[in-house]
Formats: C-alpha cells, sequence, structure tokens
C-alpha cells in the first residue's frame, strides 16, 4: 500500500535525556490508526516532532516523509502549509488549546485563510458550516463567543473544526478525550469516526485508554519508552498480543464477564530517560526475560500480516524447535 | 457594565479620602507649623497670632472637618508660608514635571516592552541574558545614584549636557534619562516573564499546529494575552506621571511638583503637600480605573456581562 505518511528510525533528546529510540511508524491513507502507551512513553512527542512543533532544544534525528517528502528540516514555510493544511493536531485539553482572548469563528477563519484562500463573508460561511458539521447547535451565535463561553466538550469540537478547516488528509488527536467527561468522551469518538468516513481523512489516535482503540481504530501501535513494541490490526492485538508489554496491558483490563478478579498490574515502571538499559526497555519488568534480552534492541520482527513485534521471544516463536 | 463601573468608583472615592484624611493627621501630628514657619526665636505671642489665623488651636476633629468641607467645596486652602492658594502653586508646577515624566515615560514603554519581548523571543541566548543583565542592574541602582551617575559622566566629564536646573531643552535630558532607564528596565523584566508565560501555554502550539506562520504567532496569539499582565504595570507608570519624579526633581533642581513637595513637607505647609497629596491619590486612582477598564477591552473572560447562554 502506498504511505501517507511515514516514520523511521525517529529519535528526539531534550538536554542529553532520550524521549524517542527509533520510532518507526507509518500510516496509511483513510486508516484509523490507535497509538497506546503510558504516559511518558513518546507518543505525542512522536507527533509534535514529526510536525516540527516541538521546542528548539529538542535534537531530531531520523525521518518522517508525506507522501515521499522529507518534513524533518523542511523549510518553516513548507512545514506551514503541512501543518493545518494536510496534517492537523488536536491536544487533549481543549479549554487550553483554545486562544482566550479570541472568538472562536476568528480562530476558525484563520485557518480557512491560511490553507484554503477563503476570507471575509465566504469564511464565516464555512466556519459556520464547520461548526455544524461538529455538532455545535446554534452555530451561527456561536462564531462570536469566547472559548470560555463554551464547555470542554464544546471547545473539543470547535479544535475538531478548526482542525477541519484545513481538509486534511490526516488528523492527529492527541489524547482529546482525556480531559472530557465519560459521556462526553464517547460523543466526541462518535464524532471523529464519522468525520472520517465522510471525509476520507486518515486518523492517528493517540491514547492510553485501550477500549478507547478498540471501538475506534483498525490498527493498534503499542509505544514503550521511546518505541514502537508492537504493531497489528486490532482485533488481531486483543485476540493475540505477541509483546509482553502488551499482554501486561491487556491482562490490566478488566474483564466484561466472568467472575471478578484482581486487575494485574506489571511489576516495576518504566526506566528513567537517563538510565535506559542497553537492550529492551522492557527487559528489567518483564517476567520472561532472558539474558539476551538485556544486550540488544530487539528488532520488529513480522509475526503474520500487518503484525510485528520487538522481542527477542517473538522471533524465537516464530523458529520451529 | 454600570454596576461595576459605579463600584470602582465608590472605591476610587474611598481610596482617595483614605489618602487625604491620613496626610491631614500625620501632618498635624508630626510636627507645629507655626513654629518652624515663624522660625524657632520668633516671640510666643507672634506664633500664637500665626495659630489663630490659621485656626491650628482649634481640636483636630473640629479642624479636620472644616478642611473636608472646604475640600467639598472646592477649596484646597492656602499656602501658609505666602498665602496664595495652594491649587495655583502646585498647578503652575505641573506643566514642569510633565515635561520629565511624559517622555520618560515614552521611553520606558518604547524600550521596555520591545526590550522584553525579544528577550522573551531569544531565551537563554547570549541576547537574552545581556538584555537582562542591563534591566537588573537598570532597576536596582535607585535613581538618585544613577542620576548623580550621569551627572558625572555627560555634565562633569564631558560636559555635554548641565547638571541641573531648568534653563533650555538641554537641562531635561539627564533627568528624563534617569527616569526612562529605570521604568524601561523594569518593564523589560515584566514583559518577558508575561510574554514567557503565555508562550508556554498549549493555545500556542494550537496556532502553530494550524500552520499559523511564527511572526503571526507571536503578534496575533502571543502579544495580545502578554499584554493583559503587562497593562497593570503600565498603568502604574502612568499613575505616577505627577508623584514619580520628587527624587529626580530634587537631584537636577528641577522645579516641578516634587521638588515643591519636598519643599513644603520641610516647612509644614500644610494647605501645599495635602493638596499635592490629594493629585497623587486622584491620578493613581484614575489611571488604576483605566486599568480596570482595559481589563475589560483586552480579556473578554474578564468581562463581566453574560454572551450567548
Amino acid at each position: 500500500m502506498s504511505e501517507l505518511i511515514a516514520i523511521h528510525g525517529l529519535t528526539v533528546a531534550f538536554d542529553g535525556a532520550t524521549a524517542l529510540r527509533g520510532v518507526d511508524l507509518s500510516v496509511a491513507p483513510g486508516e484509523a490508526l490507535g497509538l497506546v502507551g503510558e504516559s511518558g512513553c513518546g507518543k505525542s512527542v512522536t507527533w509534535l516532532a514529526a510536525l516540527g512543533l516541538l521546542p528548539g532544544k529538542a535534537r531530531i534525528g531520523g525521518s518522517v516523509t508525506l507522501h515521499g517528502e522529507e518534513l524533518l528540516g523542511a523549510s518553516s514555510a513548507r512545514l506551514d502549509r503541512v501543518r493545518g493544511g494536510r496534517v492537523a493536531m488536536i491536544f487533549q485539553d481543549p479549554a487550553s488549546s483554545l486562544n482566550p482572548v479570541h472568538r472562536i469563528g476568528r480562530q476558525i477563519t484563520e485557518a480557512l485563510a491560511l490553507h484554503r484562500g477563503i476570507g471575509g463573508a465566504a469564511a464565516r460561511a464555512e466556519a459556520r458550516r464547520l461548526l455544524d458539521q461538529v455538532g455545535i447547535p446554534d452555530a451561527a451565535r456561536r462564531l462570536d463567543a469566547y472559548p470560555h463561553e463554551l464547555s470542554g466538550g464544546q471547545n473539543q469540537r470547535v479544535m475538531i473544526a478548526m482542525a477541519l478547516a484545513g481538509q486534511p488528509e490526516l488528523l492527529v488527536a492527541d489524547e482529546p478525550t482525556t480531559a472530557l467527561d465519560v459521556t462526553i468522551q464517547a460523543q466526541i469518538l462518535d464524532l471523529l469516526g464519522a468525520l472520517r468516513r465522510e471525509t476520507g481523512m486518515a486518523l492517528v489516535l493517540i491514547t492510553h485508554d485501550l477500549g478507547v482503540v478498540a471501538e475506534t481504530c483498525e490498527r493498534v501501535a503499542v509505544m514503550y519508552a521511546g518505541r514502537i513494541v508492537e504493531t497489528a490490526a486490532t482485533a488481531r492485538l486483543f485476540a493475540d498480543p505477541a509483546h509482553p508489554y502488551t499482554q501486561g496491558l491487556l491482562g490490566a483490563l478488566p474483564p466484561f464477564d466472568g467472575p471478578r478478579r484482581p486487575l494485574a498490574a506489571i511489576p516495576g515502571s518504566v526506566p528513567e530517560p537517563a538510565a535506559m538499559p542497553p537492550g529492551c526497555a522492557f527487559a528489567p519488568r518483564c517476567g520472561l526475560a532472558q539474558p539476551a534480552c538485556g544486550l540488544a534492541l530487539p528488532a520488529a520482527v513480522p509475526l503474520g500480516p500487518g503484525h510485528s513485534a520487538a522481542c527477542l521471544r517473538a522471533a524465537r516463536a516464530l523458529v520451529p524447535a | 457594565m454600570l454596576r461595576f463601573l459605579g463600584f470602582r468608583l465608590l472605591r476610587a472615592a474611598v481610596t482617595i479620602v483614605m489618602v487625604v484624611t491620613f496626610a491631614f493627621v500625620v501632618l498635624r501630628l508630626s510636627g507645629d507649623p507655626a513654629q518652624i514657619i515663624m522660625g524657632a526665636d520668633a516671640p510666643p505671642e507672634a506664633v500664637a497670632a500665626f495659630r489663630r489665623a490659621w485656626g491650628l488651636e482649634e481640636p483636630l476633629w473640629v479642624q479636620y472637618l472644616r478642611y473636608f468641607g472646604a475640600i467639598l467645596g472646592g477649596d484646597l486652602g492656602r499656602s501658609m508660608r505666602d498665602g496664595r492658594e495652594a491649587i495655583a502653586l502646585v498647578g503652575e508646577r505641573i506643566p514642569a514635571t510633565l515635561a520629565l515624566t511624559v517622555p520618560a515615560l515614552l521611553i520606558k514603554l518604547g524600550i521596555g516592552i520591545p526590550a522584553g519581548i525579544t528577550a522573551a523571543l531569544h531565551r537563554n541566548s547570549l541576547l537574552d541574558r545581556a538584555v537582562m543583565m542591563l534591566a537588573v542592574a537598570g532597576f536596582t541602582v535607585p535613581s538618585f545614584v544613577l542620576g548623580l551617575l550621569l551627572v558625572l559622566v555627560f555634565a562633569v566629564q564631558l560636559g555635554w549636557l548641565p547638571s541641573g536646573g531648568q534653563e533650555s531643552w538641554k537641562h531635561a535630558i539627564l533627568p528624563i534619562v534617569t527616569m526612562g532607564i529605570g521604568g524601561a528596565a523594569v518593564l523589560a523584566r515584566f514583559t518577558r516573564s508575561a510574554m514567557l508565560e503565555v508562550l508556554g501555554q498549549p493555545y500556542i502550539r494550537t496556532a502553530s499546529a494550524k500552520g499559523v506562520p511564527w511572526r503571526a504567532v507571536i503578534w496575533g496569539h502571543a502579544l495580545p494575552n502578554a499584554a493583559i499582565p503587562t497593562v497593570t504595570i503600565v498603568g502604574f507608570m502612568v499613575g505616577s506621571l505627577i508623584a514619580g519624579a520628587v527624587v529626580v526633581e530634587s537631584v537636577f533642581s528641577w522645579p516641578g511638583v516634587g521638588r515643591l513637595l519636598v519643599v513644603a513637607v520641610a516647612n509644614r505647609d500644610l494647605a501645599v503637600v495635602q493638596c499635592i497629596l490629594l493629585l497623587v491619590a486622584a491620578t493613581m486612582v484614575t489611571a488604576n480605573l483605566a486599568v480596570d477598564l482595559l481589563y475589560g477591552a483586552l480579556d473578554p473572560r474578564l468581562r463581566t456581562q453574560p454572551r450567548g447562554a
């Protein structure tokens, strides 16, 4: 398949502390990819780095291509056309992600002017249509509201409308529902799904919530300590996780049926970026670790169509004993 | 909005009454104007006659009520030294003070705000450190030291500018620069931290993420937000246009309101001191009121009337 965006060997370091240790990830046109992992594993940093949104002190290496066109090191003028125009991003806390001193309408029309060259009354009409599309009632009046006059859920809808303004090929949603209460969460996820079907854009959903991924995404990538440790189609990942970390995450989910059981927690904690072990970062917490795991970074091994895992054990299982 | 304004006006009035009362009481408790103005070896009868003439022998509260009633009637009293109306004495000094403080304010704004923004945009760079070092130096050195230093260099050593007096525009340069430097330093530091605070906010990242060019992010998204805290300190500077030059006017013997205040306090010229303090309180309170209103204009979150639903 032709890739919309391809990330190869992406590394990021802040003041010597490594945040990403070689991320390989690709997104196909129109697909919905879930990127899961715990806080600090590098999910957000991956996409902020890809779009050039990290602060200047970040040291970035590797490659990020959009339809084969390299984004890392691209001029800011080119990145400004990509950002919001071809790849849009929405964030965790919608209330503080919108500028408090500008009206909603102005914040949306700004994107319309930048990426579609529409201004004036036409922009206002299009902004109104976008607010309608994301399900904000009384859109015409809301254009003149300020972010503090809307609820968290409505602000996230405004963020989504703003993202849609540039008609992007990919929407990166960074924990879009974390700051919202549960019923609103479901509405926003439904909205993202519906918009994807309407517009055909691809979606990357960054989350630590496996349940959200199961409902929304076709494919999942699991991140741990700055690397992708397993990628698979959603159904396959849930049915047949290959990496011990993925198995641990799934084991920590409460079962819907059957007797109540204590949730299985993964022992230990994520290694500090400054004290990363030389081999597999999960080895110190892994019940199945062997001496070889501590020696070198395990490469991602293909385990089936679209399924790969970065684990020595998974690799060995392929070789019949 | 009207209720908001009414409340602020009431508060402003209370502040002014408190300043007037405080000044009245302290001035009368801290020395006898009759004795000071008539001289230490004046005959007791003369001092007593002076007291009677100015109503100083009456109980404090009677004096206060009479004084307060006079103020309400627009009468700010007369100077005990030459019998002229205090308001006229003070009024003729105001242009001289404004001739220093207004250009100084323009220097503060013109240097302080751009320097603070530049430092914030180049955080931790050599430029940032240089600007901040100058700013710290600028506001830790007291204005009388800075003034004397400038006199030493530009008047005594180089002989370019006069060291004091009011004969020509050249006489105004050193006092203006002295005040301008200190204020610009304060404003630079304040603007820098306001700007850094705003640049770290998520909505700045959002603006970049939607493809807004960095210059437009600064002008359109960061500055309008950073202006909100900066307005406070600028309002304070505007409020001290009348009273902010006491020290500098003394150093450069500039005949403004500040020098008049120093002389009047030394002489216990009660009406003049009270008139100046009333004027100072009124300008400060007016500036604060303007800042409050400006907040509402700059920050929609502070507008009280509900919009939409």
